[in-house]
């Protein structure tokens, strides 16, 4: 196959999801009567912005060629110490949810380079280290945050008819999206996950790029536990369960390759979006009555969901005489 | 963990015994010597047949499946879906054998068909697992995803998310059972890890799978049925997780979709990354994944008989997990 034709094929593996997540919302529009409305579209927002984060730091681990479990209870470590320090204001508790997810982004980073550990095995460890912290601090209970001190508002309010965690999530993915596609430290990163051992013989500090692309995914986990805590106005100690795995979907969908080197921050987005959506459409058609779907039949509809995606995807990628 | 191990190609002999070398080499076996002998010193009635068997029926199902992560692992692959596929066969053998499933001609062929079809079922989709991976060219981590996400889902459909709650001492055999005062789990195990061992090392589908592992391409190229060798492979990981869900709703006289093997791919994977196989692949050893669950099973024991409440078990696990990969790293400098 040729380079051009393999730039098609990944081309139509890229904007499928952009394809797709147009489907969905036209199908949405003309089967729901309020889908378009201003109030689900927020909500829709406001919810899926904390996986929106955790998607975010995973699509840059993901594109080094590595992979983060400890997300999920990252956020959940970083929802209990958020709600702990809510009462003292809005800020202490921002920055120590935020605090505490870089502690784990840290610990990862230094296991995956220091000590040269996967990080599949890495972040497999940290998941139950940070789990566990959270189990401890909040003492196998959700810690209530407080009202008076403006911290809800982080999840629940709004900023110019916006939701602030839609805000957040925004500013993020600007962010990401300059710094992959426009800084030194986003081609390094592509590098790395391109041919490690080729960046590091080009001189590039791939230990350095690894340690920060691990600290960010720990960051922007805690900040989406932050966000958790606002908005259902508790620390969630076993919250976050499964987001690692909803993260690393998002981001495949999204077309990032799990091999990394190659990967787009606003793929990862539209990947988030159409997960989110699919969760969104199975309730409205709870509401209509017109199935009768229980929470069980939703889980198994997204793995099928996710395995067509996947499937699809593996069969645009293949080269043609092997999809023979 | 040189006489442990079965590698391709064969371990590396080090220069001269220094204690370095022992540290890193059997450093799981005397972690283990030395959680034993903590225990026997410190924590009272360590000692007994009581604290024995709660040990060994705690360890079981994490050495079945674990078992079969081993494989799955030393091809190079992973399974996330057999904490999901144990609850489906939980979910199943108590529908088939209480007939809501069919109905049934004789008691006793129901309980022999509550045995036989969830472990069929589960290797039904552990071969799934390895169809998407081997013919769709999925990465087993994704492939293995899909039913990480649905298969409880598909169980919770089954038994519409209620607890399905038994007595039936001919089913439970699996799970209470004594033989000669041993219990059946633990003897079903050591059966297990026992073939699993002989077969890595003594037969050719066992170096098949290591040599995949070492080499994809290689092996390939030297005519090894690469994509018939990881399909089996995934299917006996699918069919031991069923045997070890059957044993869970056994042994808790009860079959819970929502936890039945909740976790049991982290627990399966520390015990394979804890016992020395290469999470990279090409390097196995089943008795080391059996040493590692032992491990991560005494280390929990001994937090909690001490008062550490269980929290603080799983940040302990994860030091261990850690210590023992990066140790194990040591020894293939």
């Amino acid at each position: 196959m040729n380079s051009t034709s393999l730039k098609l094929f990944q081309g139509i593996g890229r904007y499928g999801v952009l394809l797709a997540l147009l489907a969905l919302i036209v199908f949405g529009w003309l089967r729901y009567d309020n889908f378009l409305g201003t109030f689900n579209v927020l909500s829709v927002l406001r919810y899926n912005s904390m996986f929106a984060l955790v998607a975010l730091g995973m699509c840059f681990v993901i594109i080094t060629g590595g992979i983060d479990l400890s997300v999920g209870s990252t956020a959940a470590l970083g929802s209990v110490v958020a709600a702990m320090l809510s009462p003292y204001g809005w800020l202490p508790g921002l920055l120590g949810g935020l605090a505490a997810g870089l502690a784990v982004g840290a610990s990862n980073a230094f296991i995956i380079t220091r000590l040269n550990i996967l990080p599949f095995i890495a972040t497999l460890a940290t998941m139950l280290a940070a789990g566990g912290c959270a189990l401890l601090l909040a003492e196998n209970q959700s810690v209530s945050v407080s009202y008076e001190s403006g911290f809800t508002e982080l999840g629940q309010g709004d900023f110019l008819g916006f939701p602030i965690p839609g805000w957040i999530a925004l500013i993020a993915y600007l962010l990401g999206s300059v710094v992959l596609n426009l800084t030194s430290f986003g081609r390094t990163i592509l590098a790395i996950g391109g041919n490690e051992d080729a960046a590091r013989l080009m001189g590039l500090p791939a230990n350095r790029v690894k340690a920060l692309v691990y600290l960010t995914s720990g960051g922007l986990a805690g900040l989406a536990g932050v966000i958790l805590a606002a908005q259902f106005g508790a620390g969630q100690p076993i919250e976050g369960v499964g987001w690692e795995l909803f993260a690393i979907a998002a981001v495949v969908v999204g077309g990032t390759l799990l091999t990394g080197g190659v990967g787009s921050v606003g793929s990862t987005l539209a990947g988030v979006l159409l997960l989110g959506l699919i969760f969104n459409i199975l309730n409205f058609e709870n509401g209509l009555g017109w199935i009768s779907l229980s929470a069980y039949w939703q889980s198994v509809i997204r793995g099928a969901f996710l395995l067509l995606v996947v499937a699809i995807q593996a069969r645009l990628s293949m080269r043609p005489e092997e999809a023979a | 963990m040189a006489e442990t191990a079965t590698t391709l190609p064969p371990a590396q002999r080090a220069p001269g015994i220094d204690f370095r070398s022992l540290l890193t080499r059997h450093g799981a076996w005397i972690a283990l010597a030395l959680l034993i002998l903590f225990n026997l010193a410190v924590t009272p009635n360590f000692a007994t047949w009581q604290t024995l068997n709660v040990n060994l029926t705690q360890v079981c199902t994490i050495v079945i499946v674990g078992v079969g992560m081993t494989l799955v692992i030393a091809t190079g692959g992973i399974d996330l879906s057999v904490g999901a596929l144990m609850a489906i066969a939980g979910a199943l053998a108590p529908l088939i054998f209480l007939g809501k499933l069919f109905p049934l001609p004789h008691p006793a062929l129901g309980i022999a068909l509550a045995f036989v079809l969830p472990a069929l079922a589960t290797g039904a989709l552990g071969w799934f697992n390895g169809w998407l991976v081997t013919r769709l060219r999925i990465q087993p981590i994704i492939a293995t995803l899909v039913l990480f996400i649905a298969g409880r889902g598909i169980a919770q459909v089954f038994t519409n998310g209620n607890l399905q709650v038994f007595n039936l001492p001919s089913f439970q055999f699996i799970g209470l059972g004594r033989v000669f005062g041993i219990p059946f789990q633990a003897l079903l195990m050591i059966v297990i890890v026992a073939v699993a061992a002989w077969m890595l090392r003594r037969t050719v589908f066992g170096r098949q799978i290591l040599a995949i592992g070492g080499n994809e391409r290689a092996a390939r190229l030297s005519g090894i049925p690469v994509a018939s060798v990881k399909q089996r492979v995934y299917l006996i990981s699918g069919l031991l997780s069923g045997i070890a869900g059957l044993i869970v709703i056994a042994r808790n006289s009860a079959a819970d979709a929502n936890l039945v093997g909740l976790g049991m791919e982290l627990d399966a994977i520390a015990a394979v990354a804890v016992g020395g196989t290469l999470l990279t692949g090409g390097r196995a050893t089943v008795i080391g994944t059996l040493v590692g669950a032992l491990i991560i099973q005494l280390v929990r024991y001994t937090l909690l008989a001490n008062g550490v409440p269980d929290a603080a078990a799983l940040v302990a696990k994860a030091v261990i997990i850690v210590l023992a990969v990066w140790l194990q790293r040591q020894s293939h400098r």
